[in-house]
């Protein structure tokens, strides 16, 4: 999979950018705060429905204007694709594929694989569970898009027990009149759907990291020397071992929920369910967080990264590789690695500051991003 | 912005679902060019309107007697019960001429968000009917989202124990459809109630 055009409408600093893009690496270079990432941005959230940088949609916006478009020329198996997407904060966004408008927006999820490294993976293996929540959960939409509309049904069904919790807690505590006998009795209800789409979408977790485990630790042999094994181990409040049956999931599931009833009613929020899980990652016999050296943990989030590129180009379509600002962070061995997989990628897009940072071996076109202005130099 | 009474139009006709202020404008200029006659029916036919539809002690339904047309017609049969959101819904069934039961109106969804709860649907007068003993079969036709499911499974679980048949509607591939343009929620519903070639 490549990305031939992209173009660009009130996006971030963009009233209106038009970037080519050849086969191979890319080279994106410009002072900080000048645009470069920008634009890589603007292919992630085609592919993902989010920023790798920030969580809310507003400043992807250029500031006074109502919604950003991205437009991208999508070429796989000597297809072409047009994938666009109008960001539209507040409502509902809007996305095209080869001019026929989409139902849902996120249906383009797909048309465009892209896998990206940037100095925010760091919260990968450092940060809070939520981050390697949304690395899975974004990984298989990418794979099976289904999940998609999975992922968007728990979530739903999960706010509104969240919302009927959450009405008792507060009237438990102010005393006013909360909800009654008959509104309490429908929580079985939900707790009912909560198993069923929250066993979907473990599945297909489990089912994801029986996949992923062999090409993260191929990857970070490969990076780190082999040193030290990685592994990946599901974390959840069912127990360790969980096999990817969706029956047998939702069952225990719903036991679960059933024995944290009085504990949520409690707190006021749903305590047990895949939106509480987190991927624990071990390098030999010592989990990762809190053991690992800085280089250590720049290793592990690239090969989590990388496995993620391997896997999905072992399914058939390689997605593009997008590598923003990383090749400063990282020392030369691993630079030297890093460039061998871009080398290898059908197209990979390198952002940089300064050109030398990035490893001389890795040749191909270059852009010089200034002030806004994108230019080809070589 | 208009002032006075066409201001007010406007702004009262940008209030209903899916008006936008551009329609809301075209409507009040279509009004203000119309003949008198013809907004009088309008008018009227708003204040009969309020005036004279109540929904029906029986289903929920709209009418403008006590019960419903369908409530009232021996030839419908009491043993079926279909369970829909919206008199609308009503409507939909109705046009496929097959349902021979009667129908009883929620009159929306369980939606904590929107502070809906079991309390504010017409589901107690639901337990009523059932109780009278000529209810065989609950056929549950609430729509096929996270609020109508839930409230699909809510029923079920308050009805089932007391020993009737409940059923509910089965959702997969539009008729006359194509499979390629179904979206992938639908198609794996439709995998997943899939049966067997006679």
């Amino acid at each position: 999979m490549r990305v031939r055009q992209l173009q660009l409408s009130d996006f971030r600093s963009y009233a209106h950018a038009q970037v080519l893009f050849d086969d191979g690496p890319s080279i994106l270079v410009g002072p900080n705060g000048h645009g470069k990432t920008n634009l890589v941005e603007a292919l992630v959230y085609l592919a993902n429905l989010r920023s790798h940088r920030v969580a809310s949609d507003a400043p992807l916006v250029r500031q006074g204007c109502e919604q950003a478009v991205i437009r991208a020329e999508i070429v796989h198996d000597s297809r072409r694709l047009l994938a666009e997407l109008a960001i539209v904060p507040g409502k509902s966004n809007k996305a095209r594929l080869n001019k026929t408008p989409l139902a849902r927006p996120r249906e383009i999820i797909g048309a465009l694989k892209a896998v990206a490294f940037a100095p925010e993976d760091l919260a990968l293996v450092r940060g809070e569970p939520s981050a390697r929540r949304r690395y899975l959960d974004e990984l298989l939409c990418a794979r099976f898009p289904r999940y998609a509309g999975v992922r968007a049904d728990y979530e739903r069904v999960l706010k509104q027990r969240n919302t009927l919790l959450r009405t008792a807690y507060l009237a438990k505590k102010t005393g006013g009149r909360g909800p009654g006998g008959a509104e309490m009795a429908t929580l079985d209800a939900w707790d009912a759907h909560l198993a069923r789409h929250g066993a979907e979408l473990l599945a297909g977790r489990l089912a994801l990291l029986d996949d992923l485990a062999e090409p993260v630790a191929k990857a970070h042999a490969k990076i780190a020397d082999g040193r030290s094994e990685v592994t990946l181990a599901y974390e959840s409040e069912l127990g360790d071992g969980l096999a990817a049956d969706q029956d047998l999931l939702a069952a225990r599931l719903g036991a679960a929920l059933a024995g944290a009833r009085a504990k949520e009613v409690e707190r006021g929020t749903t305590l047990v369910g895949p939106h509480r899980d987190d991927l624990d990652l071990q390098l030999g016999s010592l989990p990762v967080r809190g053991y690992a050296s800085h280089g250590e943990t720049w290793s592990v989030a690239l090969a989590l990264r990388l496995g993620a590129f391997e896997l999905l180009r072992a399914d058939g379509a390689a997605p593009i590789l997008i590598l923003d600002d990383v090749f400063a962070e990282l020392d030369a061995t691993r630079r030297e690695r890093l460039a061998e997989y871009a080398e290898a990628a059908p197209q990979t897009l390198i952002t940089c500051a300064v050109a030398g940072d990035v490893p001389e071996r890795l040749t191909g076109a270059r852009y010089d991003v200034w002030e806004g202005e994108i230019k080809r130099v070589l | 912005m208009y002032d006075g009474a066409l201001g007010d139009l406007i702004e009262e006709l940008g209030q209903l679902p899916g008006i936008g202020p551009k329609s809301a404008q075209r409507l009040a200029f279509h009004l203000l060019a119309s003949d008198s006659a013809d907004v009088e029916r309008l008018t009227s036919a708003l204040e009969r309107v309020k005036a004279q539809v109540r929904f029906c002690e029986n289903c929920g339904n709209v009418t403008e007697a006590e019960q419903c047309g369908i409530c009232r017609d021996p030839r419908r049969t009491e043993t079926l019960i279909c369970v829909v959101e919206e008199p609308k819904d009503v409507l939909a069934v109705e046009r496929t001429g097959e349902f021979r039961g009667r129908y009883h109106v929620l009159g929306g969804a369980i939606n904590p968000l929107e502070g809906i709860g079991p309390d504010d649907l017409r589901i107690r007068q639901l337990m009523v009917r059932l109780q009278k003993g000529e209810t065989k079969e609950l056929i549950l036709a609430t729509d096929p989202n996270t609020e109508g499911e839930a409230t699909a499974t809510y029923l079920a679980m308050l009805v089932k124990p007391m020993g009737f048949k409940v059923t509910r509607l089965a959702s997969g591939l539009p008729v006359g459809g194509d499979l390629e343009y179904a979206d992938e929620v639908t198609l794996g519903r439709a995998f997943s109630g899939r049966r067997d070639v006679d």
